[in-house]
């Protein structure tokens, strides 16, 4: 099976993530994760997984983790 | 004109254009002339819910690129504080008037000049001086307030007058000078107007970082050993012949000045040094008399602020006398030249001897 | 990545933040409220006229993080320093960046007067019940039972009073056309309190009057609760104290802005 593209994507900045998990409270489609390496500043940022796996949802582009992410270290892309 | 109406006039003809206060005794003519003036200036008069109120509003407003002032007696000083010292560790200038009474605490509402500590010692926290102006008289009060407004522009500082309630009250012909033209105000390059094509500006007093304080300080004092050097103003009344200078500012200057009218007429030799600038402080005028005379005699309307000042210029270069009054009541002339006479003689008699 | 071309962004850095890490903790409500704050600001163009006062507080340093003209006010001043600004400058917008001791405690006198005068002034409210900056001390709005460190065991009727609501107390003014609560605890409250911020500002540019906008704020550190927790306390406990919704409108304005 080929790749399909994804609706969305976004980009997390590493180091300006503190870690605090609430964009992994609100992604519906649980495309975020904690990193197990931690940031230069000592947190477990957050991950996004960007590659869709036969039988998941891909990222819609919604925007819910950005909007709750107080460090604005979301940015968010939808498909054109 | 009234003193407090007078500082309201040469106010507005010197581009203040913004007032906040608080009612007080003895100053109320001043915000009740400005409530009908700056409106006709297009200028904003707020009747605050405080002092403190008061004095953070000409802080927003002197931020925004006004001219400022605003106006209390004593007690109201005591609430300013706080925003005077933001206001010299955030460099934004301001005009604080202070009609003096009767205190501590509540006080009373009769002159007084019991307020030369708070003035010129600080008031708020911090390492920090502000220029204190005495005028004694209405055309001086016109005057300076004219001057207060340009030392606090040009040095980016708060600036207090200081007055007393007889001050305030007192009706004499004055001359105002010519209002400034609004486009003929100094240009600010530093107020908050909005960032149109310039980065954001903050204005603020916190510096967290011990170095970068520390060089703040340092700039602040650099700034106020320039106002000690170019502003400090007195005035001497006879005496270059003088044996005995009395030291007094303010209403206590004038009374002063009579005393040494009756004291001359009777052929004594008294001479009036009388410092316009509480802060910076006359110190080298007054130390190069204290080598001349033999005699410094100190008259205020209190226990004895400015007197501290005199002992730091004079030391022991001089005998120090001192009369003071707390309290409101105002000495007469004769009551002056009583002490003037009997620090001549010598006999302690009125007002006291201070060891230095 | 290769397929950049095909994707637009749709969501970043507001202008009228600095592209700047904070010092707030992790899941602290005033990285959000910046954010929306910011948001509201770049929507309507106003940025560049804006001249804005920080509390004292957690978000004293503000003016680090927003990217418009600030000025530093004493402690529970805010509100009389932007009465100076905006009396100077009506045709800037100003807003004040307030906490709880900040607007509730020292600056009650302030916050009234400039309310009740109605100038012209938008006023965010970051109501996170405790003071975060001096380390969890008891609010104004601390809420019955809740534990901070001048109130062991909890906040007790009896010994220091009750929480206050200052929100309800200015609605009373006449010269307050607008004040919501919100929180900024969920993403729905979270674009509530957007709707609510935009709104504040609309009335001030429309000369209505004074208005704000209190936010129910997480503080997972002072809290000691995780940043998802934070989030559960105000939306089960806090709430019941400070309900959420429009305390007073009288804007004439639609639901839809």
């Amino acid at each position: 099976m080929g790749e399909k593209k994804a609706k969305g994507k976004i980009r997390i900045n590493r180091e300006r993530c503190k870690g605090c998990r609430l964009c992994m409270l609100v992604c519906p489609s649980r495309r975020i994760r904690a990193d197990k390496s931690l940031n230069l500043k000592g947190y477990a940022p957050a991950c996004f997984n960007e590659n869709v796996s036969e039988g998941e949802k891909g990222c819609t582009g919604c925007a819910q983790c950005a909007t709750v992410c107080p460090e604005v270290a979301i940015e968010v892309y939808r498909a054109k | 004109m009234r003193g407090s109406n007078v500082v309201g006039e040469a106010a507005v003809r010197a581009g203040c254009r913004f007032y906040a206060g608080y009612p007080i005794t003895p100053q109320n003519e001043l915000p009740e002339y400005l409530s009908a003036r700056l409106p006709e200036v297009g200028g904003t008069f707020i009747q605050a819910e405080s002092e403190i109120a008061s004095i953070n509003m000409i802080l927003g407003a002197s931020a925004a690129g006004a001219r400022v002032m605003t106006s209390s007696s004593s007690p109201g000083l005591a609430l300013k504080q706080e925003g005077i010292s933001y206001m010299a560790g955030q460099e934004v200038p301001g005009v604080i008037v202070n009609m003096m009474r009767g205190g501590p605490g509540l006080g009373n509402i009769a002159p007084s000049a019991a307020d030369y500590f708070q003035s010129t010692r600080g008031g708020g926290n911090g390492d920090y001086r502000t220029p204190v102006l005495a005028p004694a008289g209405c055309q001086e009060l016109a005057n300076i307030t004219f001057s207060a407004f340009d030392l606090a522009d040009r040095y980016r500082t708060p600036v207090i007058i200081l007055g007393d309630g007889l001050m305030g009250q007192v009706m004499e012909p004055v001359v105002f000078p010519d209002p400034i033209p609004p486009d003929a105000l100094p240009k600010k390059e530093w107020i908050l107007d909005g960032c149109v094509g310039r980065p954001p500006r903050a204005i603020f007093s916190m510096i967290l970082n011990i170095d970068l304080m520390y060089r703040h300080n340092l700039h602040l004092q650099e700034k106020y050993d320039r106002i000690a050097a170019e502003e400090t103003r007195w005035e001497n009344l006879q005496t270059d012949d003088a044996e005995t200078i009395i030291v007094a500012y303010g209403t206590a200057a004038r009374i002063a000045e009579s005393a040494i009218e009756e004291l001359r007429a009777e052929g004594a030799r008294a001479g009036l040094f009388r410092p316009i600038t509480l802060w910076p402080f006359p110190t080298l005028p007054l130390r190069a008399f204290a080598s001349k005379v033999r005699k410094i005699a100190v008259f205020e309307l209190s226990m004895g602020q400015m007197l501290e000042d005199v002992i730091l210029s004079v030391g022991e270069r001089a005998e120090i006398h001192f009369y003071g009054v707390p309290g409101g009541i105002v000495p007469t002339p004769a009551d002056i030249a009583q002490f003037l006479k009997s620090v001549s003689a010598g006999d302690g008699k009125v007002g006291r001897r201070i060891e230095a | 990545m290769s397929e950049q071309g095909a994707y637009k962004k749709i969501f970043g850095m507001p202008e009228s933040l600095k592209d700047q890490a904070t010092h707030y903790c992790p899941g602290c409500g005033h990285s959000i409220a910046h954010r929306l704050v910011a948001e509201c600001l770049d929507e309507l163009g106003l940025r560049e006229k804006t001249i804005g006062v920080p509390p004292v507080g957690c978000a004293v340093l503000a003016y680090n993080y927003f990217n418009f003209d600030m000025i530093e006010a004493p402690h529970g001043r805010a509100l009389a320093v932007a009465t100076g600004i905006k009396r100077v400058r009506p045709d800037k917008f100003v807003l004040t960046y307030q906490g709880d001791g900040d607007l509730a405690a020292i600056g009650t006198a302030e916050t009234i007067h400039a309310a009740n005068r109605g100038e012209l002034i938008s006023t965010v409210f970051i109501n996170n019940a405790i003071y975060g900056m001096t380390g969890g001390q008891m609010a104004p709005t601390t809420i019955l039972g809740q534990d901070a460190t001048t109130a062991p065991g909890g906040r007790d009727a009896k010994l220091h009073g009750r929480p206050i609501d200052i929100s309800r107390m200015l609605a009373v003014c006449e010269g307050v056309v607008y004040i919501e609560r919100c929180a900024l605890s969920s993403l729905k409250q979270i674009r509530q309190s957007r709707k609510a911020i935009l709104k504040s500002f609309q009335c001030q540019l429309d000369g209505l009057g004074f208005s704000l906008v209190e936010l129910l704020s997480p503080c997972p550190t002072n809290w000691k609760l995780s940043p998802e927790e934070a989030w559960g306390w105000v939306n089960e406990v806090m709430v019941k104290t400070y309900p959420l919704g429009v305390i007073k409108d009288t804007t004439g304005y639609g639901e839809k802005r």
